[in-house]
């Protein structure tokens, strides 16, 4: 199958990228380093092309109920303009996807998915929107994608497109370069910053806007580091099915009460504890951790590590592991094997990185 | 990081490793251009121990960038006798000046001869176009 392209390809290999195959798309995973485009979202800003990212839109007078059901967390608490965080869970409470929802208007949303699941997302939606007086349409053609991150970011975005932004977690529509879009004060680094949902024509020219404004250019693999070091999830490594949101440390955004598909399970997951739980650990010297490296205590295995990568902000190796929920407690010393070296580590608190107040 | 070279004073090993003969018996060894290009920023260097023998085709150390860990295969065999301890501190040595200051170890040889199935700097060149 010949890889996707996002409207942003040829901005991509005018700059030079590394492309790589990702999900089926041909993403670019760094322009100059992961170490420099990383530093320059934690302290000025930088922009990812994410037009890879699956966009649904919900619409329908039983929109809400519908959506309640399907999604983890009360969605009835999001007002017009506002945006909320959930996992989609299957009966068991096996974890299908994490994605965000976005009210647009009062029976109207917009939820982005990851590009892996995206069709499967969509299936699952379709077949369970049948009891609702409702529309599920996929609109991931109509819109690429880009965040545009760092401390800097809102207000470099703000004046270089000429726009208002709405607050943190909350969506607004705007105009950018004369057509419609949408503005989402949302990320996936641990910094502010804002996400545009555009329309694809026009997305090569706000790229080249934004560029000159001096934003840094960032591929997939600063996202990666930037986003491991704040513990953010990630579908494919850090939840699957197999895992259910309260061993993931994502009951936050589970409302039981809701009675959403996969509520029993959750419930009783988080009543009578897991068997794992997903941990945050930092290396103690040298070695990077990768997923599929075991977690080690007094020569047991006692886990697996999910994500792991080196930290360019702390300089160390840094990751996830799904571990024994007894051992799973900052501070708890425990050994990776990395490649068949033994290299300690700790068991930390999230967010691995914090940022400097 | 520095433009793409292949100096010809330097023999090469098709998985992209470089050695430099010196005197009857000697060589220093390291990663080329190419690798280190593939790789991306290096943040760390695992060496192998002085005295260590190592084989020509065999993994000898890691080299390490925030996306992917990668073994270093010997060009030749023989026996550690310095490692760069420098690149403990400055991995990024091996991006900056991959057959200078990121030299990764000196080796006395145990087959000199072996040399003579290596690559020279235009036949590795051409290797790399045609991969």
């Amino acid at each position: 199958m010949t890889p996707l392209r996002t409207p942003l390809y040829e901005k991509h290999v005018e700059l030079g990228a590394k492309l790589v195959p990702f999900a089926g798309w041909e993403m670019p995973v760094q322009y100059e380093g992961i170490r420099e485009e990383h530093a320059a979202v934690r302290t000025h800003a930088g922009m990812f092309d994410v037009s890879h990212m699956g966009e649904v839109e919900v619409e329908g007078p039983g929109a809400l109920a519908f959506l309640q059901r399907v999604l983890s967390n009360d969605v009835a608490s999001i007002e017009v303009g506002g945006a909320q965080y959930s996992c989609l869970c299957n009966e068991e409470g096996g974890v299908l996807d994490d994605l965000f929802t976005y009210r647009l208007g009062g029976d109207r949303y917009l939820i982005v998915t990851n590009s892996a699941n995206h069709e499967s997302d969509l299936a699952w939606l379709g077949r369970w929107s049948h009891d609702f007086d409702v529309a599920v349409r996929d609109v991931a053609d109509r819109y690429a994608m880009l965040a545009i991150q760092g401390p800097h970011a809102r207000r470099v975005a703000a004046g270089a497109l000429d726009i208002s932004l709405p607050p943190r977690m909350a969506v607004a529509t705007a105009r950018i370069g004369n057509r419609p879009a949408l503005v989402c004060g949302t990320g996936y680094t641990g910094e502010d910053g804002v996400e545009l949902l555009l329309d694809p024509e026009i997305a090569p020219a706000i790229w080249a806007e934004l560029l000159d404004a001096s934003v840094v250019p960032c591929g997939l693999g600063a996202r990666d580091t930037l986003r491991l070091e704040v513990c953010f999830h990630l579908h494919g490594n850090d939840l699957s099915i197999d895992r259910n949101p309260i061993e993931a440390g994502l009951g936050w955004c589970c409302d039981e009460a809701t009675g959403f598909l996969g509520a029993e399970a959750v419930a009783k997951a988080r009543s009578e504890g897991t068997v794992e739980k997903l941990a945050p650990f930092c290396i103690e010297g040298a070695g990077i951790p990768r997923p599929g490296n075991q977690v080690v205590v007094d020569g047991q295995q006692v886990g697996e590590v999910t994500s792991g990568t080196f930290s360019p902000s702390l300089e160390v190796g840094i990751g996830m592991a799904y571990l024994r929920s007894d051992l799973a407690e900052p501070g708890t010393a425990v050994e990776i094997d990395v490649r068949g070296k033994s290299r300690p580590a700790r068991i930390a608190s999230k967010p691995l990185y914090e940022k400097e107040k | 990081m520095a433009d793409a070279s292949y100096p010809d004073d330097l023999l090469y090993h098709d998985q992209h490793d470089w050695a430099r003969l010196e005197g009857e018996d000697h060589a220093v060894f390291g990663i080329t251009w190419y690798a280190q290009d593939s790789l991306g920023e290096v943040v760390f260097y695992d060496p192998p121990e002085v005295g260590a023998t190592i084989l020509k085709d065999s993994s000898y150390a890691e080299v390490e960038s925030v996306k992917a860990v990668s073994d270093v295969i010997a060009p030749l065999s023989g026996e550690i006798v310095e490692v760069n301890d420098a690149l403990a501190d400055s991995p990024e040595k091996i991006n900056e000046d991959p057959y200078g200051e990121g030299w990764l170890v000196k080796v006395k040889l145990s087959h000199a001869d072996e040399a003579g199935t290596l690559l020279d700097a235009g036949e590795y060149r051409k290797f790399l176009s045609a991969e």
